[in-house]
C-alpha cells in the first residue's frame, strides 16, 4: 500500500510538473483508445472480477457505459482497483480517468482533493454488522465494542461522531483493504464491522457463514455515492454525468436493453431527441448522435444495473429503497436529455 | 640550494586549504563550477516546488502545512500520547511517530537478543542445537515478512479465545482475542519517596563501581561490586515500603460488556508486529553475527586461553569486541530495516505512522505530497539517527582496541 501511495504521490508531483490543471481527458481517453477507470479491490455487486476474470458490478458498468459512450465498445477499460486511501491520489495523478468505487460525496472531498462529483449513482448510509449471537439489538448497545473498518473513508469520522455523541467507549482497528477488514472481524478480532450498507450486505457474502451475522437497523449517516473526475475538466464531467444520467432517464422512459432498437425507431419526439434522429445533443457532449443507445444496448438502464449486479436478480438482494426512481417512491432523478 | 630552500618554504596554508577543499584538484575554476552546480541544483528544486504549488491551485487541491491544525476527528486504537478524536492531524502524526518508534525499538531489542542466541547457536558444538539454530534461520529470512505477520496476526492470534473466554492468570492477566491485558500500576503517595529510594540506590552504587575501579588500578585491591549494589538496591526501596507503605497499587482489568476496562491492554496488533520482525530481523542478526565471531582468528582465542583466561572472559574481552567491528556496519542495516518494515503496520491495522498519518490523513486531506514529504523526511531522520548512534559506538569500539 505504502508503495503505491508513494508511486502515485511522484506521479502526481511528475504529472503536476508537467501538463498543469487544463487537461483534456476525453482527448485522451480517445487517443489512448482505452478509458482507465478506477474501481474497488473487489466488492461483490459493486466491482468484482468474475470467474473469467472479467470485472462486473454496478460501478464496473459504469465504466462500461463511459466506455459505450466514446468507443462504441464497453470493453475498451482499463480497470484499476484501488484501496480505499490511494483513490484520490490515483485520480489526482491521472492515473485514472474517472472513479467509480462507492464514493461518498462531502463537502471537504469536493473543495480540497482536486475533484468534481458527476452525480449520485447510490444513495447509501452507514451501518454496522455484528454477529447474531451477540444478542446486539441496537448500534446504541455497542459501548465498549470493538470496532474493524477500512481506513481512507467517511466510514472512520462517522463512527467517532456517533460514538462520541452517544457517549460510548469503542476501539477502532483500522485496516487499509476491504479484505483485510473482513478477514479480522470474522477471526474475531472486532465485534463489529461498519461500512456503507450496501458494502456490508456484500461483503457478508465473503464470511463463512453469511447467515451468522445481522445488520443492526441504525443507518447512522448519508453516504451519497458516485463517480469522481478531476477538477477543472468540465467537457469530461458532463460526459461521465451525462452517462449515468442516460441510464436512470432510460429506466423512466421505459427503455431497456432488449428494446432500445425498437424505441430508437420511434417517431416520439423525445425519443428522436434522446436518440439523436433529431438534433445532435450526443456531438454536443463531445460524443456522438447515437451515444445514449449505445450506453443502453451496453449496460441496459439504471434499474436492469441495479437488478443485475446488486438488487432482486443478484446473491446481494438489496432492494431499491432510495435508489428507487422518484416518481416509484425512491429519490434517484435524473435532469431530462433536452 | 635556491630551489631547495623554495621548497621549504611553508604554503600559504588557509587560502590553500581552502582553495584544495572548495575546489579539489581543479582549484578556483574547480570551485566556480561547483558554484554553478549548486545554484543551478537549487533553482531546479525551486522550479518544481513552485509549479508543483500553482498547478495544484489551478487544480483547487489544497496545498500547504495549514491541515496540520485542522480536527482529525478518527480514533485511532493505540496511543502512547493523549488523544482524542478532536485533536489535530499534528497529533494524529506525533501518535503515529511514537507507535513507530516504540514498535521498532521494541522489535530491534528482541531481534539482537534472539539473534545473539541462534548465531551462537549455530556455532554450538552440540549437534542439535546448531541443527535447530541453523533451520530457524533458513526458514525465517526466506519466507516474505508480510506473510510472516499475517501469520502472527490471523493465524495465532485471532485464534485466542474471545474476552468472555479468554485465559486468565490469578485473576489479573488476561490473554483474548482482543489482546493482552495486566494489572496498571498507579502511583499511591509513597511513590516519591520509592522512586528517590531506587535512584539513590543507582547513584550510590555507581559511584562505588567507579570507586572500586579507581581502588583496583590505584593499589590493586578487589573490592566486591556486587554484593554491595544488590544490597542497596533492594534495601533503600524496601527500607521506604515498610515504613511508608506499598508504593504502588494495581488497577486491574474487568471485563464490562465486549472488552475489558481499566488495566493495562497489549493490542494483538503490536504483538503480531513485534513478533514477526523481530523474529525476522533475528534470522539476518544471527548470520551476522555468526559472520563476525568466525572473522575473528582462532589464534585470539588461543592466546587467550595460554594467558589462562576463562572461556568466557576470552570470549566477552577478546573475541566479541574484535567480532563487533565487524558485526556493527550490517547489524545497523538491519536495524534501519526493521524500522523501516515496520510500516507493513497497516496491514493488520497497527496504527503506525504510514497507517494514520499516510494513510488516514492522507485520504482525508488529499494532501499527497506534503504528507508523502514528512513521512519520507521522518523515516529519513530516523534511520540517519540511528545510523549515528551506531557510528558513535563502532568508534568506541575501535578507539577503545586501538588503545
Amino acid at each position: 500500500m505504502k508503495r503505491a501511495t508513494l508511486m502515485f504521490s511522484l506521479a502526481l508531483a511528475a504529472s503536476l510538473t508537467a501538463q498543469g490543471a487544463s487537461a483534456q481527458t476525453l482527448k485522451t481517453v480517445k487517443d489512448r483508445g482505452m478509458l482507465s477507470c478506477g474501481v474497488t479491490q473487489g466488492l461483490p455487486g459493486f466491482s468484482a472480477p468474475d470467474d473469467k476474470g472479467n470485472w462486473v458490478g454496478f460501478d464496473v458498468d459504469l465504466c462500461r457505459g463511459i466506455a459505450a459512450a466514446i468507443f462504441n465498445d464497453a470493453t475498451k477499460v482499463k480497470y484499476v482497483p484501488l484501496s480505499a486511501k490511494d483513490r484520490f491520489t490515483a485520480l489526482q495523478s491521472g492515473e485514472i480517468d474517472v472513479l467509480s468505487r462507492n464514493t461518498t460525496w462531502t463537502l471537504s472531498r469536493d473543495t480540497s482533493l482536486g475533484v468534481n462529483f458527476a452525480g449520485i449513482n447510490y444513495y447509501d448510509g452507514q451501518g454496522f454488522l455484528v454477529r447474531k449471537a451477540l444478542k446486539v439489538n441496537s448500534a446504541l448497545e455497542l459501548n465498549s465494542a470493538s470496532i474493524c473498518l477500512q481506513t481512507g473513508t467517511t466510514n472512520e469520522q462517522n463512527v467517532a461522531d456517533y460514538f462520541k455523541g452517544n457517549n460510548m467507549k469503542y476501539e477502532v482497528i483500522a485496516f487499509s483493504t476491504a479484505d483485510e477488514t473482513i478477514k479480522a472481524y470474522e477471526s474475531g478480532r472486532c465485534d463489529v464491522f461498519t461500512a456503507d450498507l450496501s458494502q456490508l450486505y456484500a461483503e457478508r457474502l465473503k464470511l463463512t457463514v453469511p447467515a451468522d451475522h445481522a445488520v443492526l437497523p441504525e443507518v447512522i449517516s448519508k453516504e451519497p455515492l458516485g463517480p469522481l473526475v478531476r477538477h477543472g475538466d468540465d467537457q469530461w464531467l458532463d460526459v461521465v454525468r451525462w452517462t449515468l444520467f442516460a441510464m436512470i432517464n432510460a429506466e423512466e422512459l421505459g427503455i431497456t436493453q432488449k428494446n432500445v432498437d425498437d424505441q430508437a425507431k420511434s417517431d416520439k419526439p423525445e425519443l428522436k431527441r434522446i436518440f439523436g434522429t433529431d438534433g445532435n445533443l450526443g456531438e454536443t457532449l463531445g460524443l456522438t448522435k447515437d451515444w445514449f443507445a449505445r450506453i443502453i444496448k451496453a449496460t441496459g438502464n439504471y434499474g436492469e444495473v441495479f437488478d443485475r449486479n446488486v438488487g432482486a436478480g443478484s446473491k446481494l438482494g438489496i432492494s431499491r429503497g432510495l435508489n428507487q426512481l422518484w416518481n416509484k417512491g425512491g429519490i434517484q432523478y435524473a435532469p431530462p436529455i433536452r | 640550494m635556491a630551489t631547495s630552500t623554495e621548497a621549504r618554504k611553508p604554503p600559504l596554508q588557509l587560502a590553500a586549504k581552502l582553495r584544495r577543499v572548495l575546489g579539489g584538484q581543479a582549484g578556483w575554476s574547480g570551485f566556480l563550477l561547483q558554484i554553478v552546480f549548486v545554484t543551478a541544483l537549487v533553482w531546479i528544486g525551486y522550479e518544481i516546488v513552485e509549479n508543483a504549488r500553482s498547478n495544484l491551485a489551478a487544480q483547487k487541491i489544497a496545498s500547504g502545512f495549514g491541515f496540520l491544525s485542522n480536527t482529525a476527528g478518527f480514533a485511532v486504537s493505540q496511543a502512547l500520547i493523549p488523544y482524542s478524536e478532536s485533536d489535530t492531524y499534528l497529533q494524529v502524526f506525533f501518535v503515529g511517530l511514537v507507535n513507530t518508534l516504540v514498535v521498532s525499538l521494541i522489535g530491534i531489542f528482541f531481534a539482537t537478543i534472539i539473534g545473539f542466541i541462534v548465531g551462537l547457536g549455530r556455532m554450538s558444538p552440540n549437534w542439535l542445537l546448531a541443527r535447530i539454530a541453523g533451520g530457524y534461520v533458513e526458514l525465517i529470512r526466506n519466507l516474505p515478512l508480510l506473510f510472516q505477520i499475517l501469520f502472527w496476526y490471523l493465524a495465532v492470534l485471532a485464534t485466542l479465545p474471545q474476552p468472555r473466554q479468554s485465559i486468565s492468570l490469578l485473576d489479573s492477566f488476561f490473554l483474548s482475542n482482543r489482546g493482552f491485558g495486566l494489572p496498571k500500576p498507579i502511583g499511591t503517595e509513597a511513590f516519591t519517596a520509592f522512586a528517590v529510594a531506587v535512584i539513590v540506590a543507582i547513584i550510590a552504587a555507581l559511584v562505588l563501581r567507579v570507586y572500586a575501579r579507581q581502588q583496583l588500578f590505584a593499589k590493586g585491591r578487589v573490592i566486591a561490586v556486587w554484593p554491595i549494589t544488590l544490597g542497596l538496591l533492594i534495601g533503600l526501596p524496601l527500607l521506604t515500603v515498610l515504613v511508608l507503605g506499598k508504593p504502588v497499587t494495581f488497577e486491574y482489568p474487568v471485563l464490562r460488556g465486549f472488552n475489558f476496562s481499566g488495566g493495562l491492554r497489549v493490542l494483538p496488533e503490536f504483538v503480531a508486529l513485534t513478533l514477526a520482525l523481530s523474529t525476522y530481523t533475528a534470522a539476518f542478526i544471527a548470520e551476522i553475527v555468526r559472520a563476525g565471531v568466525q572473522s575473528v582468528h582462532k589464534g585470539q582465542s588461543e592466546a587467550g586461553a595460554s594467558l589462562g583466561l576463562s572461556r568466557g572472559a576470552t570470549l566477552r574481552l577478546i573475541v566479541v569486541p574484535q567480532a563487533m567491528r565487524v558485526i556493527l556496519p550490517p547489524l545497523t542495516n538491519q536495524y534501519l530495516n526493521l524500522t523501516k518494515n515496520s510500516s507493513l503496520a497497516v496491514a493488520i491495522g497497527y496504527p503506525d505512522l504510514v497507517s494514520v498519518f499516510a494513510g488516514t490523513t492522507m485520504s482525508q486531506t488529499g494532501q499527497a505530497i506534503e504528507i508523502i514529504a514528512i513521512t519520507m523526511a521522518v523515516y529519513l531522520v530516523i534511520s540517519l539517527i540511528t545510523s549515528a548512534i551506531m557510528s558513535l559506538y563502532g568508534w568506541r569500539i575501535s578507539r577503545s582496541m586501538s588503545a
